[in-house]
């Protein structure tokens, strides 16, 4: 068990080594690059307030999809989810985009929410009543709802002074998150991440739908023979998961963002499924992965600016912490076959 | 008249062409998932392709290199999967999307001097025919060599899976790995063999599209190409010949959308670029509904890990 939430740490480990491979490969000194990519980022206040300003959406969708991928329910359209729950949510904020009032960022943030868990049920029932694959679905369903984003942004709800921009009005200042600091982009989205985080601890490991979650991940056999309502549980799943990854769209919007444009995320979906799996489906886990992999995000981008290195040298580290810490699982397999041998020898 | 036939006859020769590198992608797939294996790096090994092609097309000035070139290297970055599902037994859900996000992030790396240099003109075959038939010229003739070995490749993937041996031994490692390797057949050699080809089919339509289709290198230009390959192999249930007709279907969707467009047909450009994506959904669901139809198909052990007890 202790091997369990160390090997991530040797997956992070092995991934700064292959970094430092390729930084090498590619013609730079890999001790400077790699100070370039994972220190130079948060040495300084802005640095670490940029740092949980990009672990905020990440840590909100991963712990929404370690409910899906914990009871073997495997929604990768988180992307697509966020984009919808960013499209709903942007929607109401533009509605309000003259007026002000307190009530407005309550009503925005819940639109999103709502947009995203619409959105999930999609493959949920699908998956349910018509026995689809959720993997492909919930995939296809991404590149949906960016066009649809991209269909809005340009057309009806493209902002009528913006010269054609593909951009909407700016939201009203009651539809922005409250920054936290003056002269931080850090806002109050980082307590929705947090209180997720504490909820979905609660949900999982101290109330019967938690319970029912985790019997069906490790046999649905065992599930379907405690008489769980299989149906149910896939539906709620996917709710859970999609309102998560809405509301890191609505956070991006609100927050950092303002407006509704085509570009409201840089693949923070599919990241986060790095992020679920590096913080091994665990609340608390999730909120470290979340930090080390947004600190890819940010590092890529020192490293375009200092030292000219595409920017999708993130993905490449993303790719490869994900590697690293499936063939590290190795080691944890091996040992349950030892143990197995061992209890056939008993019995022998 | 005579212009309008001649108009539909470039119209399909340009489908056509839309929908190589989906049935070569999905016929390699085709092959991987049916020895069990679910490589969702489709995306991941076709932008390698494409960049090792142009890149080295662009060194070597040589396409016959590229063309095996941007095959080794699909094959290398399988190699990876293979070697983690396979040997390491990691779950291949997650392996494939890591190797789709790992390759995306290392083509862009690679490919950064290559931004903005022109490609070569890739010699086409016929090219006198095409223009002297009308209607079925530029159908038959006037492609590159490519396109003929991705329209024959569905009837061969049939024609190996049903007729020969080693079809056979794919098939029923795919359906039941356990009595295969109790037959004797190196369940995990066989899934590794799949999986290499797969990637190198994937590998040249990549290819296909840096150097044939769209002949210049463009970040990210698969542009989701790999993930609509991956549904075509579901939408075909697991059968080459189906591929075939998907992949028209989906290069005919791309194509007609770019003439609506210039004709001025008052639908959003958008709308019609989520088409495929919608059809795709929806033949997952009629196919899907039928239980029976799609464990006709479905190899059995999809996507479950198989280790060799010692």
């Amino acid at each position: 068990m202790a091997l369990y939430f160390f090997t991530p740490f040797i997956a992070i480990l092995l991934t700064i080594l292959g970094g430092g491979i390729i930084f090498y490969i590619l013609g730079f000194n890999p001790i400077e690059a790699l100070k370039f990519y994972f220190i130079t980022p948060i040495a300084n206040l802005y640095g670490f307030s940029e740092l949980l300003l990009k672990a905020t959406p990440l840590c909100l969708i991963a712990i929404g999809l370690s409910f899906c991928f914990k009871s073997n329910n495997w929604n990768i359209g988180a992307e697509g989810q966020l984009t919808f729950g960013a499209i709903v949510g942007g929607g109401v904020a533009l509605l309000f985009y003259n007026q002000e009032g307190f009530y407005i960022l309550p009503l925005v943030i819940i639109a999103g929410a709502i947009g995203g868990m619409i959105f999930a049920l999609i493959p949920a029932i699908l998956k349910t009543y018509f026995n689809t694959n959720e993997i492909l679905v919930s995939l296809m369903l991404v590149y949906v709802s960016k066009l649809l984003l991209d269909y809005l942004v340009v057309g009806p709800w493209s902002n009528p002074e913006g010269f054609n921009f593909p951009e909407t009005r700016q939201f009203s200042n009651s539809s922005r998150m409250p920054l936290l600091f003056e002269g931080l982009r850090i806002h109050a989205g980082i307590f929705l991440a947090l209180a997720a985080v504490m909820l979905s601890w609660f949900i999982l490991y101290k109330t019967y739908l938690g319970f029912q979650i985790k019997v069906s991940g490790l046999s649905l056999k065992t599930a379907k023979y405690a008489g769980f309502k299989g149906k149910t549980m896939i539906l709620v799943v996917f709710m859970i998961s999609g309102a998560c990854a809405g509301l890191a769209g609505v956070g991006e919007i609100t927050g950092p963002i303002g407006q509704l444009h085509r570009m409201v995320s840089p693949d923070y979906g599919f990241t986060a499924i790095i992020v679920a799996f590096l913080g091994r489906l665990n609340p608390f886990g999730i909120i470290f992965a979340s930090l080390v992999v947004a600190l890819t995000y940010l590092g890529a981008e020192t490293a375009q600016i200092f030292l000219q290195i595409p920017k999708y040298t993130g993905q490449v580290f993303q790719g490869m912490i994900l590697f690293f810490l499936l063939a590290s699982d190795y080691l944890l397999f091996f040992k349950v076959k030892i143990l197995n041998l061992k209890k056939n020898e008993l019995r022998n | 008249m005579s212009l309008e036939i001649s108009f539909i006859g470039i119209l399909i020769g340009s489908i056509m062409a839309s929908s190589v590198p989906l049935i070569l992608a999905a016929s390699g797939e085709l092959i991987t998932e049916r020895s069990g294996v679910l490589n969702l790096g489709v995306e991941g090994m076709m932008i390698i392709g494409a960049i090792s092609g142009f890149a080295l097309m662009v060194i070597t000035d040589n396409l016959f290199i590229a063309i095996v070139g941007s095959m080794l290297s699909g094959v290398i970055i399988s190699l990876i999967f293979g070697f983690l599902t396979q040997s390491l037994l990691t779950n291949h859900v997650a392996t494939g999307l890591a190797l789709t996000i790992f390759g995306i992030g290392l083509s862009a790396m690679l490919g950064k001097n290559f931004v903005g240099i022109p490609g070569k003109e890739f010699p086409i075959l016929f090219s006198s025919l095409r223009e002297s038939i009308p209607f079925f010229g530029p159908i038959l003739f006037g492609h590159s060599i490519i396109l003929y070995f991705a329209f024959t490749l569905p009837f061969l993937t049939n024609y190996f899976l049903k007729k020969t041996k080693l079809g056979l031994v794919v098939r029923a490692v795919g359906d039941s790995p356990v009595s295969a390797s109790n037959q004797g057949i190196n369940v995990i050699l066989v899934r590794y063999c799949c999986i290499l080809y797969g990637g190198a089919m994937c590998g040249l339509a990549g290819a296909y599209l840096s150097l044939i289709y769209t002949p210049q290198w463009i970040e990210n230009m698969t542009a989701g190409r790999g993930w609509i390959a991956l549904a075509l192999v579901v939408f075909a249930t697991w059968s080459p010949i189906k591929v075939l007709i998907g992949a028209l279907i989906f290069g005919g969707i791309t194509i007609l959308q770019l003439h609506m467009q210039a004709i001025g047909f008052r639908i959003p450009v958008q709308f019609l670029s989520a088409l495929p994506y919608l059809m795709t959904i929806i033949v997952l669901v009629v196919i899907s509904r039928d239980s029976r139809k799609i464990k006709l198909n479905t190899p059995t052990s999809l996507g479950r890990i198989f280790y060799k007890e010692k």
